[in-house]
């Protein structure tokens, strides 16, 4: 797969960690919601660094969107989000990765977990079924810190609106006065009351850090649902050449 | 400890086709699937990916001045099925 310069078109602030880069990359041959793609950074020694990350943009957008959540000793983060500028090029290759991917084709009914900005390739499935209108049911979980860590907040809420499109958020540190939704870590319990029960055979597809991913996959396994419908995708730092997922 | 799915780049590049969906059969356990939900250490001195169920090391990738060393002495079967 060869390496290809996209071009930052626009740069949006998702929250104080976290930013969407809008790229344009000549004879971007398309994607399917949940690949990512290999973003790699050259020093003018010659340092290379390269990390993955999800697509945000959903096929139907005709866009290339990534969402990068800063980590406090990322080297490759910490420049795509504050120092990276409209205009900018980025050496990238990809759509990558066949598995963990959603198309309208699969069906559902469709239960999304996300941990973190796990949220973001979630989100390109999401749009992807919004966009086809599709009626495929929906069912999106999402565990954050707190309120202003939620990524793509107002699409979410706008989202939640759909017909089939069922959308709940857990705070797991802070939470605003007036809080009605979940306040607690994903467990067993939690998962049980967001998602169908197993003889409805939902596509189950989890995303995060290692851990909540772990955490989710077992409570789907031990409620009954078939481990073969369940698909996950990991992500943490990495301080390597590979890997770490927005 | 990540997943196959974050090493789609790399398997790509040496098996010149998107390899998170083959499967692969432990010679540990015999446990058999997909390279996506391996356990994948990306810390080591290379790549590392380990069977999910009993930890036995299926894979090694190491990539030095532009070669890649691939051992699979840890598997037995790895199936890729040929796609579009």
């Amino acid at each position: 797969m060869n390496w290809q310069l996209g071009t930052v078109v626009e740069l949006l602030a998702e929250t104080d960690r976290t930013a969407s880069i809008v790229l344009r990359v000549p004879d971007w041959p398309g994607h399917r919601a949940g690949q990512h793609v290999d973003v790699r950074l050259t020093a003018e020694d010659g340092y290379q660094a390269q990390r993955s990350y999800s697509i945000a943009s959903a096929p139907d957008d005709g866009s290339l969107m990534l969402t990068v959540e800063r980590l406090d000793d990322g080297e490759v983060s910490s420049y795509l989000v504050g120092e990276l500028r409209v205009g900018d090029e980025l050496e990238l290759r990809g759509p990558i990765g066949g598995y963990f991917v959603w198309e309208e084709s699969f069906g559902g009914p469709l239960m999304l977990v996300a941990g973190g900005s796990g949220i973001v390739p979630l989100r390109a499935m999401l749009r992807h079924r919004l966009a086809r209108g599709s009626t495929v049911p929906i069912s999106l979980l999402y565990s954050a810190r707190s309120h202003h860590e939620l990524i793509y907040r107002d699409e979410l809420t706008a989202a939640a609106e759909r017909p089939g499109v069922d959308i709940n958020v857990t705070l797991t540190r802070e939470r605003p006065d007036g809080w009605h939704g979940y306040d607690r870590r994903i467990d067993r319990d939690l998962i049980a009351e967001v998602t169908w029960p197993p003889a409805e055979r939902p596509l189950v597809y989890v995303c995060g850090p290692t851990a909540f991913v772990e955490t989710a996959a077992d409570a789907f396994v031990s409620l009954g649902h078939e481990p073969g419908r369940i698909r996950t995708e990991r992500f943490g730092p990495t301080g390597s050449e590979e890997g770490s997922h927005a | 400890m990540l997943d196959g799915n974050a090493i789609a780049g790399t398997l790509d590049d040496i098996f010149g086709a998107d390899m998170t969906l083959a499967v692969a059969t432990c010679s540990g356990c015999g446990a058999r699937g997909p390279l996506a939900e391996t356990a994948v250490y990306v810390r080591a001195p290379g790549v590392v990916v380990r069977c999910r169920h009993c930890d036995n090391v299926l894979v090694v990738v190491i990539e030095r001045g532009g070669t890649y060393c691939v051992d699979v002495r840890g598997t037995t079967d790895l199936r890729s099925i040929l796609g579009p």
